[in-house]
């Protein structure tokens, strides 16, 4: 089975040690290898500048095209959109093998403690990755397929798949058997 | 939240935000459609059902309001939530007057649209239920004026539930007063044809022509006092149930009239030539033996054939006595609607109820009721109450051989006796004797009479 990568499209540099423990914490949620792809390409034209966001469906298409093999999540701090919503965590292809995520609204300002919002960029990747394999949003108690519109509906999710979405995960292949 | 039962159709003339809405709305697990204007959108509308439409305000051709409005009338049940770019008061005014769940501002908050969503999920939950309640309670109300624990009446039941799914000519046969109109009525309430319109007609009031009119309708100037065209009863009751009583009652003529009707189900109006095509599922009933009547010349056979596609026979009260203690129970419960009275019957009053022989059947015993709860002093009715005490008999409208007896007495008699043939029904009765139900009260007083036909035998069919 190929890799899933993790990719950095964001504006200024990532921390090396916070987007290794991105992939980590996908490596387990998923129990599939997730590599970095390090590439220093960016989305050319998925800026909006009416709305100054990016559009999810721009990053998403060029992804399809530009990415490596497998399924691909790209991280960003720039705030994302998608037209009939003022902002999106992130956004996947259902089924498919693209998915992006943002920082950009997970870490509000005043947060005392930055690992709180990296937690959260980390179920946020999951989730979006979640996607990728097929899940819908979920109402497990807990489930990380559950869906967030604020911050603090993300907090309320654990990082990880219940076990009828994490069956649903093994199915399509994203866990090693 | 997920939406994996509900139905959601997304209506915008931009594609992008079809696909968007329609993107996020599929990852809650909503089965959603989209249509890229308005006149799409009342198509599938008009095709398929839908629990949720997010409707996109302003759209050229047929705006979102113009939507709205359809859906209002083709699917009340679902909630239409109006998409707009511009937060006028006004449009979201106008569009919740006009029966909108909700609107959104575009481009929507992803917390608003999510709690909105959450919102009409949980009431088209309550929707279902609702629809699911209704059904349970329609069921458990089946046949609900037909109340019985007789099996023969179980079999009536059923074979009527069984009819009425469906579209063939069923005939009603039973005694005077036994249910046949409530039973048709309610097979009508049970058949595919419960939303079109029920019309009863008792073929034994009119003479033939006016029969003939009423049932066929005329043209203007067909006959004397026909000033206007006018509908029959096979066109009132189009799309819907006709009941046709006492149709053992009707002359040969109509009987032919009634036959090519049924078999070319078309029919044309008095003084008219057009056909005009039927579309009716006729329901009719007599308490004559039309199988004798058939024998002796007097009932078409092929008629005969025709209705009695689906017998139907009601079995008199005397018949199924154990159903009297339930019946009294429903009548009472009804008169306890209609008088705000609560009564009850004593338990020597029941067993009256039980001796009674009911030529005039469940409308009898209904009367019998109804004057013991106006009659009774207290809350308990007394045998005395009842007025069932057997009158001496004899035969209706005669007298002891050489005694004369005044117009009055014989008048009295008359009446007596043809209200207990109706079992009490006055409209019946007055249609019988010819004259108006207002004449009939004001004799009925006169002669200080029961409804149900005091002193007379009691009558049979």
């Amino acid at each position: 089975m190929e890799a899933t990568h993790l990719w950095w499209i964001g504006e200024k540099e990532p921390g090396a040690r916070a987007l290794e423990h991105v992939r980590q914490h996908l490596e387990r949620a998923l129990g599939a290898p997730v590599r970095i792809w390090d590439d220093p390409g960016r989305p050319p034209d998925a800026y909006d500048h009416r709305r100054k966001q990016w559009s999810t469906a721009k990053i998403l298409a060029w992804l399809g095209t530009v990415g490596p093999p497998g399924k691909v999540l790209a991280v960003t701090d720039q705030d994302l959109f998608i037209p009939i919503l003022t902002f999106v965590f992130g956004e996947a292809q259902l089924n498919g093998r693209a998915a992006v995520v943002s920082a950009a609204r997970l870490g509000e300002p005043g947060l005392p403690d930055p690992r709180v919002a990296l937690e959260r960029l980390a179920k946020e990747s999951v989730h979006e990755l979640g996607h990728c394999f097929g899940l819908v949003h979920c109402d497990s108690p807990g489930c990380v397929m559950g869906r967030s519109s604020s911050a603090r509906d993300v907090d309320k999710k654990r990082g990880e798949f219940c076990s009828r979405c994490r069956d649903r995960v093994v199915r399509s292949g994203g866990e090693s058997q | 939240m997920t939406g994996e039962n509900t139905r959601v159709l997304v209506v915008d003339d931009e594609e992008i935000v079809r696909e968007s809405l329609s993107g996020w709305l599929h990852e809650d697990g909503f089965q959603v459609s989209t249509a890229a204007d308005g006149r799409i959108a009342v198509e599938k509308m008009k095709g398929e059902r839908w629990n949720v439409m997010l409707v996109d305000l302003k759209m050229p051709g047929m705006d979102g309001l113009q939507v709205l409005e359809e859906a209002r009338k083709l699917q009340p049940e679902a909630a239409v939530i109006m998409m707009t770019a511009y937060a006028t008061v006004d449009t979201a005014v106008t569009a919740m007057k006009l029966g909108a769940f909700d609107y959104l501002v575009k481009p929507f908050d992803p917390e608003e649209l999510s709690l909105l969503m959450q919102k009409v999920v949980a009431q088209q939950s309550l929707v279902r239920e609702n629809a699911v309640l209704r059904m349970a309670l329609k069921k458990e109300h089946r046949f609900r004026d037909l109340v019985s624990k007789s099996a023969a009446m179980q079999r009536v039941f059923e074979l009527a539930q069984v009819a009425a799914r469906s579209n063939s000519t069923i005939l009603v046969l039973g005694e005077s007063g036994s249910g046949k109109e409530v039973l048709a009525r309610t097979i009508h309430e049970e058949s595919q044809r419960a939303e079109g319109p029920f019309v009863a007609m008792s073929c034994a009031a009119l003479t033939e022509t006016l029969l003939e009119s009423e049932l066929f309708g005329h043209e203007k100037g067909s006959f004397t006092g026909a000033n206007a065209r006018r509908k029959g009863k096979f066109e009132s009751a189009a799309g819907g149930t006709l009941f046709l009583d006492e149709i053992g009652d009707i002359s040969p003529k109509l009987q032919l009239d009634l036959l090519r009707v049924l078999e070319e189900r078309k029919f044309q109006r008095v003084g008219g030539n057009d056909p005009i095509d039927v579309d009716v599922r006729i329901i009719a009933a007599t308490n004559k033996d039309l199988k004798k009547a058939v024998a002796d010349g007097s009932f078409r056979e092929d008629l005969f054939y025709r209705l009695n596609v689906i017998p139907v026979t009601l079995p008199p009260l005397r018949e199924r006595k154990e159903d009297i203690p339930l019946l009294v129970e429903h009548f009472l419960d009804r008169l306890e609607a209609e008088m705000k009275k609560r009564v009850k019957v004593s338990p020597e009053a029941m067993a009256s109820l039980l001796a009674h022989d009911w030529p005039g059947n469940v409308r009898e015993l209904r009367n019998v009721l109804e004057r013991g709860a106006v009659v009774t002093q207290g809350d308990v009715i007394k045998p005395s109450d009842l007025g069932l005490a057997p009158a001496p008999a004899r035969a209706p409208g005669s007298n002891a051989p050489g005694e004369p007896v005044s117009l009055d007495e014989v008048e009295k008699r008359h009446i007596s006796d043809v209200l207990a043939h109706t079992a009490g029904n006055v409209s019946h009765a007055a249609r019988l004797l010819g004259i108006d139900r207002v004449t009939l009260y004001n004799k009925i007083r006169k002669y200080q009479l029961r409804r149900d036909g005091e002193d007379a035998d009691p009558v049979a069919g």
